[in-house]
């Protein structure tokens, strides 16, 4: 079974710190990881190849120093990587970004064999959006299944699978059939090391690397920013509160007086918590 | 296990390793070079400076495409007390030459440019993988290194460790010693991020012009140690570090000290508005010439920090770092074209070659340093509260006539620490240099 | 809309972009929001969002419609008044058996078949889990423009949405617009806006629509559905007080205290990211950016540092109170009132404090 597993490179966000003065994004020296979500998708999709045999490629967009991060995915233990990179793609929203991946999606099923099952994140920590997976599958007409909790059971013979999803207020158990795209929910599972071995052949693995053109695509107009339906009209930094927190004094004070004195303050700052929780305590 | 079979791996992905991993695929030799951290860089200081010269020799033109900060034009010593300091300071328009031969630079970023170099050159570089053994055969001879990973291991005809100041790989494998505290520092360093603008006019530079400041005194609480500040192009390096057997002694904190240092009436104003961005720790080993280990054996060789190539008093490292990777290197490609063996007597050409040049000569000549500034904490104390108020004293104008001043502080000085004692200490000095 | 006082220039080279809407998209009029309605209940998210697009067609001086899609039609015409008290004008309602269940493929359709019927200038959804799998799909059907994650909303006079949401973990924020396609699409996530107050007896116009879709063109089958309640999990969004710990609580049993708080509150409690990376609390009490957004009139946050990722998810709560042990820790640029303390100490006395109390006032009563 062929499954193909999208994932993006997206810098750090827990080291990006806007600069002070110019509010502007420092992106000097902050570095790019996988984003953490595709993980759970790509451990998900070498966990069912180990299981019934095939393979698992890995597709990214992005620009050539994403080749990065599909090095990364190969030492996991991914069988084959599949850059896209044209600066005609840059400034992708998630409209073009969606249709960039569909058309590769398309390629590589001519290329290498159809997928099965494409998995992508549950949504990235850049763009934040999670859109992208239910674009693409909309776009290949692929069933789609997001926040998938758990795969219960894949049956090749009647191209069926069965999943929980996680819904709002609840789990449902989805059945449909494949070819399917699959966004995975965080924590399902961790991602296994990759062996010394899968390391080396990564290191000097060939990546698999396709303009806009070698990837079929003919339309240009429906690439990054020609492509793309939204405008960010600004980028600026969250107003810092005036006030900081109003210090409730605790020199020398026992926990239990200082615990007094915050009640204190609570409630006079919020007279309806006092009441609600008069009711509350009533009522029980 | 990796099935094919190495000429040479490297341990470490620093200056060293990077060196002695260039040299080799340079001139072909097929090199596998394994890196714990997530990237070449990952786990190394952030903020540093670069000597040109070292570098030179193995990328000549590194200043290229390399991740360089600012040229360094000028070098202020400060010697301080609490409230104020004794300068010297050196700046000269001849720095700004065509080829400048100081830079600031980060090492993050640095030691990953280094690496892209290595990896052009043709090693093969696995990061995320910590080399936990060496592998020897039945006469001892070393033949590979295992890893943390699964099926994790790989062998080559030599293995170079160019694992940093706490290799564990070599103390383990019974090569050198173990560390001892009072032959390696604690620094502890911040970055702080600043407009360009602002750090040009606070520090009187321009374009790329960059400044270092050195500072020893009682910023560092009597104990063995300096701090120090770096300009990079949009941050500030500020950092301070002891020799750690005085920390455990003292019961002080480097944090402490940094916090200390950088509250300082002197240094505050240099950081004033700045975003502090990572804070960070790493060890130097200062021991000089009598802690070198032995450097080769057979089928291995030792590079860099863990060989403890750091000149402690002209804060050189990186440099040595990086020409004890390059001639490990050289010395291996030269006995490959022999076809001789990577045996202890052939690879004793490395020492040999070293002690020729000004990384041995270097640590010989200040050999007395280390246990001198150890055991003489009146330099860190003493010696600069009488400058500075020496300084004070002559520098005021408030009707004492000049020979009465000239007295008070030769009394100063007297008082603070006997004539013999003052002699002593300039003779020990002097000797040490030598 | 939140206005920075220095906007730098977006990096998006188009900011400048021109607003050329074309002839066939100038007829797409009227403010939409999908009505969350799965098994009879509204999402207060729904509601929520009724309340600000109220705003937005006023502004635009055009009307407010509600999309309802289910299969029990006496559910849809009560969930439909229910709208019409929170502001909506009029309500869309696509009743069809294959729609009992959330299922991609029928919402899909049935919501782009309404949109391309009765064109819509704008279409807000809940950044729920069902808004996200529907609103992409149907973006992407209609090829338009969509923001997720919206926090705040505006518009121009041209009728030009402004969608304003976190971008860059929470470090930065941007304003994205769809100038040129409609209709203009957004998702906003719960509890970023407050609920409208509800007008009782307020009626508006029901316009049904048919689906035509039989369920064996349906490829998706709804096995099962086990419902939250039924499995204990957390109600963090709509809680009126949320009692939350941080690493600085050091362990799992120290958490308990949290727990212990938030008994005698009645309240809910939850936590910071990196507690559900080592297993204190399940992932559905996490609260922040990756998280859920809470509003409650109480936070007590213990040993919680107040990192980015976490204030966004927390700021819409009416009082914050901080409890860590660094006057300097983050959390105190945005808490109200703040406790430099030990919070292991301080929780059990506070826990105890307010059991007095409370117990006291129940006499009382
Ligand atoms: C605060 C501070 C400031 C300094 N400032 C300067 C300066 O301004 N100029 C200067 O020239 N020098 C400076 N130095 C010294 C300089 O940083 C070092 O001398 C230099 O980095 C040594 O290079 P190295 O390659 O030997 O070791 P390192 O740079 O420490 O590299 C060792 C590498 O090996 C890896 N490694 C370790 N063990 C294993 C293992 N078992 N398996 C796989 N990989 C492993 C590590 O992750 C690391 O990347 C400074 C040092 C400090 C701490
Ligand atoms: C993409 C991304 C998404 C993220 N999403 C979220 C998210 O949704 N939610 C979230 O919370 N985080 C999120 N994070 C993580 C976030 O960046 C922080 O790392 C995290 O919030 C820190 O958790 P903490 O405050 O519990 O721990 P720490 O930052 O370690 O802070 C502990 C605090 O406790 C204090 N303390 C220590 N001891 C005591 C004591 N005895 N009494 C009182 N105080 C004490 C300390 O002073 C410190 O301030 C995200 C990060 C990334 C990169
Ligand atoms: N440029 C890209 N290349 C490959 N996969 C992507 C890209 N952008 C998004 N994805 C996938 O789509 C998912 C959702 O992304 P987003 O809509 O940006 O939140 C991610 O988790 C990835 O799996």
């Amino acid at each position: 079974m062929h499954i193909v597993v999208c994932l993006k490179q997206v810098p750090d966000s827990a080291q990006i710190r806007v600069h002070p003065v110019t509010n502007t994004i420092m992106r000097q020296g902050v570095p790019t990881i996988i984003n953490p979500y595709d993980l759970f998708a790509l451990e998900e999709a070498m966990r069912l190849r180990d299981l019934i045999g095939g393979e698992v490629t890995v597709l990214t967009m992005g620009p050539p120093m994403a080749e990065d991060s599909l090095r990364k995915a190969l030492t996991f233990g991914a069988d084959r990587a599949v850059l896209l990179t044209d600066r005609f793609f840059a400034g992708s929203d998630t409209l073009a970004t969606s249709f960039a991946l569909a058309s590769a999606l398309t390629k590589i099923g001519q290329e290498f064999g159809v997928p099965s099952i494409v998995f992508t994140g549950k949504q990235t920590i850049d763009g934040d959006t999670a859109q992208v997976g239910p674009g693409i599958a909309k776009r290949l007409g692929l069933n789609q299944l997001t926040y998938v909790a758990r795969i219960v059971e894949l049956d090749r013979d009647a191209n069926k699978i069965i999943v929980e999803r996680r819904a709002e207020g609840g789990v449902q158990v989805l059945e449909t059939r494949l070819p399917v795209l699959i966004t995975m929910l965080e924590g399902v599972n961790e991602i296994r090391r990759g062996s010394l071995e899968s390391a080396y052949r990564a290191a000097s693995a060939k990546i698999v690397t396709w303009n806009a053109a070698a990837a079929g695509i003919t339309d240009l107009t429906k690439c990054g920013l020609k492509g793309s339906p939204t405008i960010v009209k600004k980028v600026f930094a969250p107003t810092p509160r005036a006030e900081k927190a109003h210090q409730v004094p605790t020199d020398g004070l026992a926990p239990e007086a200082l615990a007094d004195a915050v009640i204190a303050e609570i409630f006079s700052r919020q007279p309806s918590v006092e009441s609600d929780l008069v009711r509350f305590s009533a009522g029980q | 296990m990796i099935e094919e079979r190495f000429d040479a791996i490297v341990v470490g992905a620093g200056p060293s390793g990077n060196a002695a991993a260039y040299t080799m695929a340079k001139a072909g030799l097929k090199v596998l070079q394994l890196e714990r951290g997530e990237y070449p860089g990952s786990k190394n200081v952030q903020g540093a400076i670069l000597y040109a010269d070292a570098l030179e020799k193995i990328i000549p033109d590194f200043r290229e495409d390399a991740p360089l900060e600012r040229h360094i034009i000028e070098q202020r010593l400060w010697t301080m007390d609490e409230k104020s300091y004794v300068g010297m300071h050196y700046r000269s328009e001849d720095f700004n030459e065509e080829r400048p031969n100081r830079y600031t630079i980060l090492r993050a970023q640095f030691d990953k440019w280094f690496s892209s170099k290595v990896r052009e050159a043709g090693a093969i570089l696995l990061c995320e993988t910590t080399v936990t053994e060496l592998i020897r055969d039945g006469a001892g001879k070393v033949t590979g290194v295992r890893t943390d990973r699964d099926g994790g291991t790989a062998l080559a005809d030599i293995v170079i460790l160019g694992e940093g100041v706490n290799g564990l790989v070599g103390q383990r494998s019974g090569l050198r010693p173990e560390l001892q505290p009072d032959s390696v520092a604690l620094a502890v360093k911040e970055m702080h991020f600043l407009p360009r603008e602002v750090i040009e006019s606070r520090f009187n530079l321009k374009g790329n012009e960059g400044v270092v400041i050195e500072a020893m005194g009682t910023i560092t609480d009597g104990m063995t140690g300096t701090g120090f500040l770096y300009t990079n192009q949009e941050s500030v390096s500020v950092g301070i570090g002891c020799i750690v057997s005085d920390f455990a002694e003292s019961g002080k904190t480097a944090y402490g000290l940094l916090e200390a240092f950088k509250n300082h009436p002197s240094i505050k104003p240099l950081l004033e508005n700045s975003e502090c961005k990572e804070y960070a720790a790493h060890l130097i080993p200062e021991g000089g010439y009598h802690s070198i280990p032995e450097l080769y054996g057979d089928g291995w060789l030792v590079v860099g920090d863990a060989g403890q190539f750091v000149n402690a008093v002209h804060r050189e490292g990186s440099n040595l770092a990086m020409t004890t990777g390059r001639i490990a290197g050289e010395t291996v490609i030269a006995l490959k074209h022999r076809g001789a063996a990577m045996s202890k007597a052939n690879l004793a050409a490395y020492k040999r070659t070293l002690d020729e040049t000004f990384v041995m000569k270097d640590l010989k000549k200040y050999k007395r340093i280390p246990a001198l500034l150890h055991r003489n904490k009146q330099l860190f104390g003493l010696y600069p509260r009488l400058l500075t108020a020496a300084a004070q004293t002559w520098f005021r104008v408030d009707g004492v006539d000049k020979r009465s001043k000239e007295n008070a502080i030769l009394r100063s000085f007297r008082k603070g620490r006997t004539l013999s004692g003052l002699i002593g200490d300039a003779f020990k000095l002097a000797r040490a240099w030598r | 809309m939140t206005d920075a006082p220095k906007a730098a220039p977006a990096t998006n080279s188009r900011a400048g972009t021109k607003k050329e809407l074309s002839e066939h998209f100038k007829t797409y009029k009227h403010v939409w929001v999908f009505i969350e309605c799965e098994y009879g209940v509204i999402h207060p998210v729904s509601l929520e969002l009724l309340g600000e697009a109220r705003k937005l067609a006023d502004k635009r001086g055009v009307s407010l419609a509600g999309v309802i899609l289910g299969s029990d039609a006496n559910l849809i015409a009560a969930a439909a008044t229910v709208c019409f008290e929170h502001g909506a004008d009029l309500v869309y309602t696509v009743t069809d058996p294959t729609l009992a269940h959330y299922r991609n493929e029928a919402f899909t359709k049935g919501m782009t078949d309404v949109v391309n019927t009765y064109k819509p200038e704008i279409l807000l959804l809940g950044a729920t889990t069902l808004g996200r799998d529907l609103a992409g799909s149907v973006a992407t059907t209609l090829l338009t423009g969509l923001t997720a994650d919206s926090t705040a909303l505006a518009i121009d006079d041209e009728g030009s949405l402004a969608a304003t949401r976190p971008t860059f973990g929470g470090s930065l924020l941007c304003t994205i617009m769809t100038l040129n396609y409609r209709p203009q699409m957004a998702t906003v996530r719960p509890r970023v806006f407050g609920m409208p107050p509800r007008e009782p007896g307020r009626r508006g116009e029901i316009i049904a629509h048919p689906l035509n879709l039989a369920e064996d063109d349906i490829v998706t089958k709804v096995l099962q559905f086990v419902a939250d309640r039924d499995s204990n999990q957390s109600q963090l969004a709509y809680a009126d007080i949320v009692v939350a710990g941080g690493l600085g609580l050091r362990s799992a049993e120290n958490f308990e205290l949290v727990k212990a708080l938030a008994s005698v509150l009645g309240a809910e409690y939850g936590g910071s990211r990196p507690l559900v990376q080592k297993g204190w609390i399940t992932a559905d009490r996490q609260i922040g950016q990756t998280g859920k957004t809470i509003r409650p009139k109480l936070y007590i946050a213990a040993g919680i540092s107040g990192a980015i990722q976490h204030r966004v998810g927390v700021e819409g709560a009416d009082t914050i109170v901080a409890i860590n042990t660094d006057p300097n820790a983050q959390i105190f640029e945005f808490a109200h009132l703040g406790i430099v303390a030990d919070a292991i100490k301080l929780l059990p006395a506070l826990t105890e404090a307010f059991r007095k109390r409370l117990s006291v006032n129940r006499l009382a009563s």
